[in-house]
């Protein structure tokens, strides 16, 4: 089965961009693909390369990318909320690309399940 | 990594923009509406939903020159427009309703009167069914 | 379809508005905060105890550990899941409403 993921919350603050990044691990594991996780609202701030956690705890923008390059997930940071947040080219993580949110319209009409993470 | 692409030709599905927070306080009203006039160039069916306190979004009389913000309300009569020329164009096959819960209107002693769009009020068991044949909800 | 709530209950009213709007017969996932709606003796035990009658009502165990939640704490009917056990509620439910 193909699952969209929409993550409207940025990381850290919320609980929301784990939720989704532990549900599309456990998704790929048991076999389903997950083409495309579209960041909308402050879940652009998923995609800021500058985040610099505690080394005792989790890194959730690396957690992320890691997980594009290794699974070949494509990230989507939505361009309209991303500029409202500073989030731009300069300090995209890699393994992320900045879109318009007809990329979201996109997941929707073209999984088979859209699976939506937030506050 | 690299964009996906989806096989989207001819696909026709009912996308549902559930609305449950007010406005101005957090952003999800506003970005929520982007997200729905970007699925009108997609053409797809979308039940606009308004429920708790997402029924004070579209509520008239809005002014926010004091807090120096945008007022966004006038974009819900944008998508009333979008709504209005999808049902009158036979060519066009995109379903789009614009529905309050009685429920959440009534408990905030709003009435139809109160929107700035022309709505259908329903109750929570009509919308319970709605919401049951969404294909995809979006919301914030 | 399949419902879920990440906030708790006393916080706000997500999980009543999800009762209120699913149908009957629906699967109803309480994960992140929204899993204090599953544990029994509190204000709101009875109301998810009424939800259990008609619906399938989950807790996600993960999200029930990390804030100290035992399984005997919660009310009668309702199945823990894993990450694993999420994913198969998609699958098998024809779409998600996510009441945040």
């Amino acid at each position: 089965m193909k699952f969209g993921i929409l993550v409207n919350e940025g990381p850290f603050t919320h609980q929301a961009s784990d939720s989704a990044y532990q549900f599309v691990k456990a998704a790929i594991e048991k076999g389903h693909e997950v083409p495309r996780v579209f960041f909308y609202y402050d879940g652009v701030y998923n995609a800021n390369k500058l985040s610099a956690p505690q080394a005792d705890d989790r890194n959730v923008v690396k957690r992320w990318s890691d997980l594009a390059i290794e699974k070949d997930v494509d990230l989507v940071v939505c361009v309209a909320a991303g500029l409202r947040r500073g989030i731009v080219e300069d300090n995209l993580m890699d393994g992320f690309r900045i879109s318009g949110l007809g990329q979201l319209t996109e997941a929707a009409m073209g999984t088979d399940r859209l699976v939506m993470f937030g506050d | 990594m690299a964009e996906y692409n989806f096989e989207t030709e001819g696909v026709k599905k009912t996308i549902t923009f559930l609305n449950r927070k007010a406005p101005y306080g957090t952003i999800y009203a506003l970005e929520v509406l982007e997200s729905v006039l970007i699925s009108a160039a997609f053409e797809q069916h979308a039940n606009i939903v308004f429920v708790d306190d997402g029924v004070f979004q579209i509520k008239k009389g809005q002014d926010t020159a004091d807090l120096e913000m945008k007022n966004f309300l006038p974009t819900y009569g944008i998508i009333e427009m979008e709504k209005e020329d999808a049902d009158e164009d036979e060519d066009m096959d995109m379903n789009w309703r614009i529905i309050v819960e009685k429920e959440s209107m009534e408990a905030r002693g709003l009435t139809p009167d109160d929107f700035k769009v022309t709505v259908e009020v329903l109750s929570s068991a009509e919308l319970a069914d709605v919401l049951a044949t969404s294909d995809a909800v979006i919301g914030g | 379809m399949l419902h879920t709530v990440n906030k708790s209950p006393f916080e706000r009213g997500s999980l009543d508005s999800c009762l209120r709007l699913s149908k009957k017969g629906s699967a109803i996932l309480l994960m992140e905060d929204g899993v204090y709606g599953a544990m029994s003796g509190t204000t709101v035990s009875d109301i998810v105890a009424n939800a259990v009658k008609d619906n399938s009502v989950y807790v996600l165990g993960p999200d029930m550990k990390a804030r100290g939640l035992a399984e005997g704490q919660l009310i009668d009917g309702i199945k823990v899941v894993d990450y694993a056990g999420f994913v198969d509620l998609v699958a098998n439910n024809d779409g998600v409403t996510p009441w945040l």
